[in-house]
Parts: C-alpha cells; structure tokens; sequence
C-alpha cells in the first residue's frame, strides 16, 4: 500500500529543536513533516502513515526572514476564569509590549518526493480496509483534495503537491550534490510515550534519504 | 452566527504600493523585504494578518464574538465588554464529551469559548498553554508571502528635521538632525491564501469560522490598507481578489492549478506581454497600476469550481 506523492514550494521550514528560538531549519524534510503532509491530506484514526524514502529534488538552499512575533502564548487559566466572569477583559494580548524579533532561516524553493506507505492500527473498525484507505488517498491527492492545506513545516509556506500514479517517472531533479550525510535528524515523534523525540541518521545517497522504521534498532532517543 | 464555512476556498490577492514601505525588514535597518536571489519584494504573512486584524477590530468595534486577541495596544482601551456566551452552537454535552477524560473536555470547552469570542482565534487559530492537545487552535485561513510580481527597486531617502531631541543635539548640530526613509517607488505585489473548509466546520477540530466570517475576511482584504495609513506606509491598495470557492469541504482540484490561472502581465503603450520577456527589456519600469494587467483564465475550469472576483 505505498503511495507516491511530489511535493514543493517556494519555502520551507523544517525547525530543528536544538534552534527553536531562531528557527534554523534541517537541510530537508523530516519524516515527521512529510507524515503531517499525507495527513494533512488523508488520515483517519485507524490507520497510521510510515515514511520510507524522501527524494531532494532541488538544491539546498537557505535564505534569512526576520519577524516580529507575539511573545506570548494564550493561557488557558485566564481564559477559564474569564470565562467564569462572563467577560473577555483583559484576556488579549497586546502585541506591541509582547514583541520579540526573531530570525529564521528557512529553505528555499524547495521540492521532494515522499514515498510511504500505511498500516492499519487497532483502532480500525470492521469497515476499514486499507484498500478503502488507499483508495480514498489517491482519490484525494490526484484531484489536489485535502482536509487542510499541507505545510512546508510552518503554515505560512504552503505545500503544493501531487500523486506521483504507479509506474510514473520521478519528476527532474535539480540537484547537483547528491551524495550528504545531514547527520542526526528527528524521525518523528511518539505521542504514546509522553511526546519523546525519536531521532536517526540522515544521510542521502543519489539524491535519496532511506527513512528506517520508527521502532528499528538505529532510531534513537 | 451563520454556518461554519463547508467549502473550500483558495484567493489570490493583488495589492500595491506606491513610493512607501509595505514591509520593513528589521535584519537590514527596515529596508523594505526583499529576495536576495531575485530582488523581488516580499510582505511577510504576519503583516498581512496584522492588517486584516486591525481591520476587524475597525469595523466590529468590540461587538461580541469579534474581539480580537493578538492586539495592538491602540486598541486595548475597551472595557466591560460582555462575553456573550450564547454565541456557543448548542453542544448536546453527553454523547460529544463522552469519550473525553475530564481535562481534555475542560480544554476543549475553552477552546471552544475562546473561538466564539475572538475573530482572530476563529480565524487564524492559537496556541493555548494547556498540557492537553484540544488547547491548540488551528484556523481553517493560512496566508503565504506575498511577492512582488517583478523586482523592486528599493530607494534610501533622507530627510531633515528642523529640531533636535536632545539638547546636546541641538548645540553641535545646529537644531537640525538627518533621518531617513525607504521606499519603494512601486511595487505590485501578489499573495495566495487558503481557507480550509474542514478546519472551520469539522465537530472537533472545527473553529466555528462561519459564512459571515468569511465574507467580512473577504472585506478585510479589499479595504485594510483604507485604514493603515502612515508616513511609512506611502500609498498601499488592493487591487484585485480573485477567489476560487470549491463545492466541497475537501476542494475539487488542485490549488497550484487555479492558482496558475491568474496571470501578471506588463503593459506599456497598448503593448502587453509576460512579465520577464525580451520584448520589455527597453521599457520603462511599472510605476502604476496600470502597468500591469491581470488576466483569469476561465476555460476549463474544473467541475465544481467557480471563480469570484471581489
């Protein structure tokens, strides 16, 4: 049940959680982005999306975007009690006093080739096939359906993509170095053990990242 | 409050900006945004939602269920505002919460309050800081960047002053001080948006953001930079929204394809041609709007897909 799916756009961040605070992206997608990716397309609570291989198709290329991002984050206790009260004041955040500026160094025109596949989870009821999954998948990706507009790590670069139909070639790829060990990359993350980052190697040979299993021996935490 | 938003929508919008700074660059001194590799201009996405948000908080003047959360302190100055709890759809708690741990149902009846007053929260989602997943809010309206259509060329202009902050100023410097300005003489400038029908009206994940909603979104976009004037800002319009509203939730072709339907063009002395060929190598930059020419592309157009123009 594998499925091919190209995907690109003119920027992308893939923030690596040693940078946060001035965002530093990866030199490519992680995993876990492109599983958000397939998500962000079809995904149901019965099945569970593995990414095995991710192809670079474009040079890595990083550009710099400074912003002014809010400071804060809503809490949920002044809310509660706001809502006690009945009133909304002094619930907003105002911006302005809560300023920080904070640059990101993002990726540049970008564009990959995700290949994954699903397995069925036990929460599958009766009528789940994966053949219905599939099916709904590739229905969704050829016609540019998506439960939300899929992102190139942050919402404010968008994905395009597009299903790469059995037996169709691989787009052109653009890349010029293709051989690059990225060193330790997050995998993804196991929301059953407490959110805990997993993280494997990356390393791309002829322009292709292999992705092993999220249980296999060589994913650490 | 009128329905949530069960289709699917994607806009293009064209605004411009005539001898001002559309979007200062903090990393180089408040240059405007500019791509190095092209020298085309960039608008991040925060500052469009800015302006959107301002414009709400305009228009809507507090009225409940239109209260924005991420304000600027010039707006703040509103008091006794009553929450109106009434804004909340019916929610037949049993058999929707029922599967939810107490905390999880807790987070999410707070989230869901937080969304019936705040348009922005509607709108564009939150993170709130509870350790439950419910707290985070994902609005179904995502901006891109907006890019200029051609390069632009940015100009440093000073100024004088004929007065002095300090009063040592004032003795070395004659009372007069230089300060200084960017601007772009001009710049077209086009941005691409998603609405995310599912985001707005799913029963759990949905934000509630309603038809209403949209189409104040919609006014938004054609008249916030009516009301953003500044001496940094020059003259900033929109010029054009072309929508493309979709009959389903989950869209009914692809967005790279309608958004390739909407084309840029230059114009000079009745002459049009792509941006970028030969043929407008020896004309003068665009320095109005009418420079440009935008062209729909409506042949073909996939079932179920129609095209508005606001």
């Amino acid at each position: 049940m594998a499925v091919r799916l190209h995907i690109w756009g003119d920027h992308a961040c893939f923030t690596r959680p040693e940078m946060k605070v001035e965002r530093v992206s990866y030199d490519v997608i992680t995993p876990s982005a492109a599983r958000g990716i397939l998500e962000a397309i079809h995904w149901k609570p019965a099945i569970r999306w593995h990414v095995t291989r991710i192809h670079v198709l474009n040079p890595i290329r990083f550009q710099s975007i400074r912003r002014n991002e809010g400071g804060a984050k809503a809490s949920a206790a002044n809310a509660a009690s706001a809502m006690k009260r009945g009133t909304t004041d002094g619930l907003g955040i105002a911006v302005d006093e809560n300023r920080q500026q904070r640059a990101a160094l993002v990726l540049v025109d970008v564009a990959y080739v995700i290949e994954a596949h699903f397995t069925m989870t036990d929460r599958a009821g009766p009528d789940d096939s994966a053949a219905k999954h599939i099916a709904m998948f590739n229905r969704r990706a050829t016609q540019g359906q998506c439960f939300h507009r899929p992102c190139l790590g942050t919402r404010e670069f968008p994905a395009e993509f597009a299903l790469i139909a059995d037996g169709a070639p691989l787009p052109e790829s653009r890349l010029i170095e293709r051989d690059r060990d990225f060193g330790w990359m997050l995998h993804d993350i196991d929301f059953a053990r407490g959110n805990e980052s997993r993280f494997f190697r990356a390393q791309m040979q002829g322009g292709v990242v292999d992705v092993p299993p999220f249980d296999a021996e060589e994913v650490v935490r | 409050m009128s329905t949530p938003v069960i289709q699917r929508h994607e806009f293009v919008l064209y605004f411009d900006v005539t001898n001002g700074n559309p979007n200062g660059d903090p990393d180089a001194g408040n240059m405007p945004r500019l791509d190095p590799e092209t020298n085309q201009g960039l608008v991040s996405d925060v500052a469009l939602k800015r302006k959107v948000r301002n414009f709400v908080a305009l228009v809507k003047e507090d009225q409940p269920g239109f209260e924005i959360y991420m304000t600027e302190g010039a707006t703040l100055n509103n008091q006794h505002k009553k929450a109106w709890a009434a804004l909340l759809p019916e929610v037949t708690k049993d058999d929707e919460f029922k599967r939810l741990p107490k905390d999880q149902q807790k987070a999410q009846e707070l989230t869901r309050w937080m969304c019936a007053n705040f348009w922005d929260i509607r709108t564009f989602g939150a993170v709130m800081t509870t350790g439950v997943n419910a707290g985070q809010v994902r609005g179904p309206v995502q901006f891109g960047f907006a890019k200029s259509v051609e390069r632009i060329l940015p100009l440093e202009i000073s100024i004088t002053r004929m007065a002095a902050t300090t009063e040592k100023d004032a003795e070395e410097k004659g009372g007069r001080t230089m300060g200084r300005k960017h601007i772009v003489p001009y710049g077209l400038y086009r941005v691409h948006g998603f609405v995310s029908a599912p985001l707005a009206s799913h029963p759990t994940k949905g934000t509630g953001f309603s038809e209403s909603d949209l189409e104040l979104l919609w006014q938004a976009l054609g008249q916030m930079f009516d009301h953003d004037r500044s001496a940094a800002r020059g003259e900033m319009a929109s010029r054009k929204l072309i929508v493309f509203r979709h009959q389903s939730a989950l869209g009914n072709a692809q967005a790279q394809s309608l958004f390739d339907r909407v084309k840029t063009w230059r114009v000079h002395e009745g002459s049009v041609q792509e941006i970028g060929s030969t043929a407008t190598d020896n004309w003068p930059p665009a320095r109005k709007w009418e420079d440009y020419k935008v062209t729909i592309d409506r042949e073909g157009l996939p079932a179920g897909v129609e095209i508005l123009e606001l």
